[in-house]
């Protein structure tokens, strides 16, 4: 009596028994054989060779036959695409036929034949639908232009099929609008410059009203289509926003986000003081709230939504932190998200129940939650400063249940409580390390063994504790070996008599017994710390540590922005841009919340305004000239400024970034003597108290140091100051600017690294595109510790020549890509030609006249520089800082005639002869080049360098 | 838009698949078995997975997830609606909605599948639209169909789809007029271990069998309307006359629609109209835990609690439970370590008890965590809230139909915690 019947068929010769039937005389026998092969396909089992006796069922009176050979060429038109081709004129036919559901039908069908074969033949009918008197007829046949595009998009500009479309919008009936809507929405997709939606006041007005009148489904594309256009002024946003907002009461949960989406969009551009303002703000509550009451699913998507909308706007759920909480039976993933937002709504008001909320989850089952809880305890304690104490004691309430992963995960939280608010909780230590012996995750005996190493001088045993852990000290993970390290030498400090010998054994174990170059680094800077100037040591490594910050996991705000306005879509879920993982969308547009129109307000919502158009200036540090220069410098800075600001994270401390500073020390040292420039001014001011013992080095391990002694340079190489290559704008808020320098041979890339956006940024690299001089990174880009918010890093990148060469328009153009933990950045700048003249580029006086002589009169390039005010010796010493060697010098008629010799590190030779005449400003420069394409360059060096 | 749809038995079988666009290789769907063995439960398993070209989005229903591959950025939500809808389209025409159902009814589930969905864009969901283009299966029709060689699928076309109401077809004729409503409201609550609330909130429907003939203008009025301030509406309902007079005006659906949903939020008062005491508690190093359990009324305007269902999740080490349950019976199921006791009606001079003794492992430690018990229960004629309907009106017709309307008060999730 049912359809199952249809799947039992399942001996030999299936597929020919059902030919058969096909070809039956009788209505009845094939209408079943049909449904038969129907039945099969649905299972996946391969039908396809019955294609031209179903296509020979297709000429019939009856409706449901139709429509399963219909659902039949569907499926299998393009693996025949020939035999397709013989149902073509019936769906002519049928387009033509007097029932509006046979013409709907059909112009359905032909649009899911997606064979290229066929789609020409239907532009005809299609068109005829798209006019057609029946409304159903012209919903379903713009439907049927997005078909059509997506299998031949040309096809359809061609036949002007997009125009046609785009008249729909104006169509008296809703539900025509709303799909032709839908329709364009979806061609826009592929076509992200096309104006296809071009929306405008009128337009906006005719899908406002289709709002009101279409189905649910049509609502969603309605509201999508409106959240993309950008209101005039506030009037008409608020018009909009009045319209929309009866949609919030809508039962499709969709719609009901939708409307969100098109609210939090325009209700930026309202004045704040508005009373409708408050109104709609008080009207977005509820309906998300309802959202909480639906399945979990819905409730998965609503949650990461809402997760956005309390980022951007906290005061909409204020007042509704209950509904978040958790159910024990809800799914995993719901949990973990009503968590999340709770700590983002956690406030003083409500903190008391949080926290009592959180204790009961620490008490649940799934393993994960409960970690996840636990470290909410901690976030509440860092977040709301009155509840810290009540944190704490809830904390150690859990530390006494003894269960294992709940005590590791409170002593990781209360690691950062202590950093949070030093000298307060410490009283809890003795309790702490009874559990020293159940701690066996990495990141939880790291914490504890911080603690010990930063309160060692209350902990009556903390050298015993810490040599316990001494033991195994090859076995540990590099996080605790870090750790064990720093705390040791804490120890040591503090308590110096009785630990000597554990520090000893500790900085042997790093520095001779262990592979890791990390921890053999940390190793030595120790030492040497040590053994040279313990006071600086102190002022080092027992640095106060800047105050960790409050909120963790925000959303940087430019990203924020672009995520509200796409609330509702996967990329909400993922709380990533569209850009980074739809694929198949080439370029997908950026979308911007529209400033607001009353600039009063802007002061109480920067981020809007930032976003508009300002770029920050860009903050130029004009480099220190030389290494002396720097040395100087860094002597005089206070040691107070020496701590570079320290991460949340511990296992990365203050002596991170002094491990930095060695390698690079190191690398220099490696190089020969003069190299010793590069290594200090890799981390110039990240090491100034390690430097500030420097010239007091004596024996050991200190002669590392004794090489920046010898080394001195005659002139400065001219840096250029620092310029802004790439604006945090275009790099989700990492700005880099910087220069480039020669020292000591040695071509270097300056640069500082600002973070601009709300997040930690870590894991950086840099990388050249080939270049035409073949500069390529000579080492890694040392950016050792994570750069925390508004937190601005100065880094150089000792260059090479021979990389890769290419030649590129301008000649001195470098493409750069810069990596770090959330994209990859490019931008490109432009080096003077300066940086590649060699120091070996003096010329014997007699090769230089027979080069001369030898290139060609063509080669010679003839320069004015203008309004410089210097004699001839002056400019010729100023010339050698940059390697421009003055050869020889003749006077005629009061005119200087300075002869110059230039190699450029691909040995090039560059010869110019300067006239300089007593009392005339303007020199003449002529230059002569086997390779004149650079003497462009080689006289904006010389500009440079005489001007500045 | 939707791309296919997949359907996924328990077992992890892949029974029907509807493709919308070009077909999608089931081999998809392995992103989707993973994550099923990932996830510890049947309903843990994440609602969007993303794949290197595809993202699934999955809801499960009746032991059945509906996998709905998309390709491009389309509102999950969207998916998530549309997948409940189809669902209700199955239980509407088969009654229930299990795999049995569906491979009984295939080629009508073919059909209303290319009928809900054109090329990925909804065309219709609306159940009375569905049921004129086809025809639910019944066995009489199943067996004139055979005899006269006629179909499921309707002539016509579907006219709702083209008029302003289309949520209603026209030409509807009864011989017994009649409009039922029903007011249904389900209790969320979490309750501490020391009887106070947590919180608590109430999710209402008022759903609605109407059967009128003709094209009824109906209105609906509230004693207190002040209540609902976050509703949710059929499309039928006239939001300007709500806003504006707080009345109900609609052109009904023919048949059963949910009329409105609405919440009323934990912020008001929610009266709570069962207590429980309880006392479990293990002793450390015994191998044995009381468990003491009372139920009684409160707050229940004098109505009958009925249909009382407890159940809790009791922690892992527990091996068996001997207990007592004063009325009703109880089970515990050792393998998954669930304990349900179906009590029934609260009778408020004898207040049911379950006591007795439960037994651990030998030799394991205290349980970590504390059981949470999950009530359920009915109470009829009752809204908690205090909605009560004042008024029915139709107008646009002469006959004077049967007016009925029913409160009942259901509990929701909820649980207290021990």
């Amino acid at each position: 009596m049912t359809d199952s019947k249809y799947f039992t068929t399942t001996k030999k010769g299936e597929i020919f028994e059902l030919k058969a039937e096909l070809n039956s005389d009788k209505k009845e026998k094939k209408k079943e054989a049909v449904k038969k092969v129907i039945a099969s396909m649905t299972v996946g089992k391969d039908v396809s060779a019955l294609f031209p006796d179903v296509v020979n069922c297709m000429q019939t009176d009856n409706l449901e036959l139709k429509k399963l050979v219909y659902l039949y060429l569907m499926n299998y038109a393009k693996s025949q695409p020939d035999m397709a081709i013989m149902a073509v004129n019936t769906f002519v036919k049928d387009c033509e036929d007097p029932n509006p559901l046979i013409r709907a039908l059909a112009v359905r069908t032909m649009g899911c034949i997606r064979v290229d074969k066929i789609t020409e033949y239907l532009c005809e009918p299609l068109r005829k639908c798209l006019k057609d008197e029946d409304p159903y007829v012209r919903k379903t046949a713009a439907v049927c232009v997005a078909k059509l595009h997506d299998i031949n998009a040309q096809l359809v500009e061609d036949q002007g099929f997009l125009d046609t479309l785009k008249d729909l919008i104006s169509d008296s009936n809703p539900m025509v609008v709303a799909n032709a809507v839908a329709a364009l929405s979806e061609i826009a997709e592929s076509h992200p410059n096309s104006n296809l939606l071009d929306l405008n006041p009128q337009t906006i007005n005719k899908l406002l009203t289709a709002l009101n009148e279409c189905t649910e489904w049509g609502q969603i594309f309605i509201l999508d289509c409106l959240a993309n256009y950008t209101p005039r002024d506030d009037r008409e946003s608020q018009s909009i926003c009045e319209r929309v907002t009866p949609r919030l009461s809508h039962a499709n949960s969709a719609v009901v986000l939708s409307a969100v989406k098109v609210l939090m969009k325009f209700m930026e551009m309202l004045p704040k003081d508005l009373d409708y303002y408050g109104t709609l703000l008080k009207k977005l509550a509820p309906p998300l709230v309802t959202l909480l009451s639906a399945e979990p699913e819905l409730q998965y998507v609503a949650l990461r939504n809402i997760n956005l909308i309390v980022q951007k706007r906290p005061e909409i759920l204020k007042h509704e932190m209950k509904v978040f909480f958790v159910k024990y039976n809800d799914p995993i993933y719901v949990k973990l998200e009503k968590l999340d937002i709770m700590i983002r709504l956690a406030s003083q008001a409500n903190i008391a129940q949080v926290l009592a909320e959180l204790k009961e989850y620490a008490t649940e089952v799934d393993v994960d939650f409960v970690r996840k809880a636990v470290r909410a305890i901690g976030r509440c304690a860092i977040k709301v400063e009155q509840s810290a104490e009540r944190c704490v004691s809830t904390l150690l309430d859990l530390i006494q249940t003894k269960v294992n992963y709940v005590v590791q995960e409170a002593i990781v939280v209360i690691k950062d409580i202590f950093r949070k608010y030093p000298n307060k909780y410490e009283s809890v230590i003795a309790t702490l390390c009874e559990n020293l012996d159940s701690l066996d995750e990495p990141e939880a005996r790291a914490a504890m063994i911080w603690i010990v190493g930063e309160y060692a001088e209350r902990i009556d045993n903390a050298d015993e504790l810490l040599e316990s852990f001494l033991e195994g000290f090859h076995d540990e993970s590099t996080q605790v070996q870090l750790q064990l390290l720093t705390a040791i030498v804490k120890l040591f400090l503090k308590k110096p008599t009785e630990t000597q010998e554990l520090v000893q054994q500790v900085l042997s174990l790093a520095t001779q017994d262990s592979d890791n170059p990390d921890l053999r680094d940390r190793g030595y800077i120790y030492w040497r710390l040590l053994s040279t100037d313990p006071v600086a040591a102190k002022e080092v490594v027992l640095a106060e540590k800047p105050l960790i910050s409050e909120e963790t996991d925000l959303i940087e705000p430019t990203l924020l922005e672009e995520l509200i306005c796409h609330i509702g879509t996967l990329a909400s879920v993922y709380h990533k841009p569209p850009s980074a993982f739809v694929e198949g969308s080439r370029g997908v547009q950026h979308r911007r919340i529209p400033p607001r129109a009353g600039s009063v307000e802007s002061a109480e919502s920067p981020e809007v305004g930032q976003s508009g158009s300002s770029e920050a200036p860009p903050a130029v540090i004009p480099s220190q000239g030389d290494l002396l220069g720097d040395l100087l410098n860094l002597d005089l800075a206070p040691p107070t400024a020496t701590v570079p600001s320290v991460q949340p994270s511990m296992q990365m401390g203050a002596m991170d970034l002094l491990g930095g500073g060695l390698d690079s020390l190191l690398g220099g040292d490696i190089g020969g003597s003069p190299s010793m420039g590069a290594g200090l001014g890799a981390a110039p001011t990240v090491m100034p108290a390690a430097l500030g013992g420097a010239p007091a080095v004596g024996g050991g391990l200190g002669d590392l140091f004794d090489l920046g002694g010898g080394v001195g340079m005659p002139t400065g190489f001219y840096v250029v100051p620092k310029t802004l290559w790439l604006p945090a704008m275009k790099a989700k808020g990492l700005e880099i600017s910087g220069t480039f320098a020669r020292r000591g041979g040695i071509i270097q890339m300056d640069m500082s690294l600002t973070n601009k956006a709300m997040s930690v940024m870590t894991d950086f690299a840099i990388q050249f595109n080939r270049n035409s001089f073949g500069m390529a990174p000579a080492g890694p880009l040392q950016v050792l510790t994570p750069l925390s918010p508004n937190q601005t890093i100065d880094v150089s990148l000792p260059l090479s020549t021979n990389g890769p060469v290419m030649k590129m328009e301008p000649l001195n153009n470098l493409q750069v890509a810069v990596k770090n933990n959330i994209d990859v950045f490019y931008f490109s700048c432009q080096f003077p030609l300066s940086l590649l003249f060699v120091e070996d580029g003096k010329m014997e006086r007699q090769v230089f006249l027979a080069t001369w002589k030898d290139i060609p009169n063509d080669n010679e390039a003839q320069f004015q520089i203008k309004d410089v005010h210097l004699n001839s010796d002056a400019a010729s010493n100023k010339l050698q800082g940059s390697n421009i060697f003055t050869i020889a010098k003749r006077t005629v008629e009061g005119q200087d005639m300075l002869y110059q010799s230039i190699k450029l590190t691909n040995s090039i030779w560059v010869l110019a002869e300067m006239r300089v005449q007593t009392g005339n400003p303007n020199y003449t420069l002529s230059i002569k080049c086997r390779a004149p394409e650079v003497c462009q360059f080689v006289y904006q060096c010389y500009e440079m360098v005489l001007k500045n | 838009m939707i791309h296919s749809l997949f359907l996924v038995n328990a077992s992890g079988d892949i029974f029907l698949e509807k493709h919308w666009k070009s077909v999608v290789s089931r081999s998809v769907c392995d992103y989707f078995f993973e994550a099923l063995e990932r996830a510890t439960e049947p309903e843990n398993v994440p609602p969007v997975i993303p794949t290197p070209h595809h993202y699934l989005i999955n809801v499960l229903r009746h032991r059945i997830y509906f996998v709905a591959v998309i390709q491009s950025e389309v509102p999950p939500l969207f998916v998530i609606e549309f997948l409940h809808r189809v669902v209700d389209t199955f239980q509407d025409y088969f009654g229930v909605c299990t795999e049995a159902a569906i491979k009984d009814n295939v080629v009508v589930v073919y059909e209303l599948l290319e009928e809900m969905l054109d090329n990925g864009f909804p065309l219709a969901t609306e159940s009375n639209i569905l049921k004129e283009l086809i025809k639910p299966p019944t066995i009489l029709r199943t067996v004139v169909n055979t005899i006269t060689g006629s179909t499921n699928v309707g002539e016509q076309l579907p006219t709702g789809q083209l008029s302003v109401v289309p949520w209603r077809r026209t030409g509807v004729k009864y011989t017994n007029n009649e409009a039922y409503f029903d007011v249904v409201e389900e209790i969320d609550a979490i309750i501490d271990k020391s009887g106070s609330t947590i919180t608590a909130e109430i999710q209402g429907v008022v759903d609605a069998c109407v059967k009128l003939t003709g094209m009824p203008d109906l209105t609906l009025s509230f004693m207190n309307p002040r209540l609902l301030d976050d509703v949710s509406f059929h499309p039928c309902v006239r939001f300007k006359r709500w806003e504006a007079e707080r009345i109900l005006s609609f052109i009904p659906p023919d048949g059963n629609f949910r009329l409105l949903s609405y919440h009323v939020s934990s912020q008001n008062l929610v009266a709570i109209p069962v207590y429980v005491k309880h006392n479990i508690s293990f002793r450390e190093g015994s191998s044995q835990g009381r468990f003491e359990l009372t139920l009684g009324p409160k707050q229940t305007m004098g109505k009958a609690v009925e249909s009382v269902l407890v159940s809790s999740q009791l922690p892992r080490g527990v091996l068996n439970a001997n207990l007592n349950a004063s009325q009703g019976t109880y089970t515990f199921d050792p393998v998954t370590k669930l304990l349900s006791w179906d009590v029934g009606k609260i009778n408020p001079q004898k207040l049911p008890s379950l006591k007795g003794s439960v037994s651990l492992q030998a030799g394991a430690f205290k349980p970590d965590e504390n059981p949470t018990i999950n009530i359920q229960f009915k109470i009829q004629q009752l809204a908690i809230s205090g909605l009560k309907v004042n008024r029915l009106d139709m107008y646009g017709e002469k006959y004077k139909p049967f007016k009925g309307i029913k409160y009942m008060t259901k509990a929701g999730k909820f649980q207290v915690r021990t």
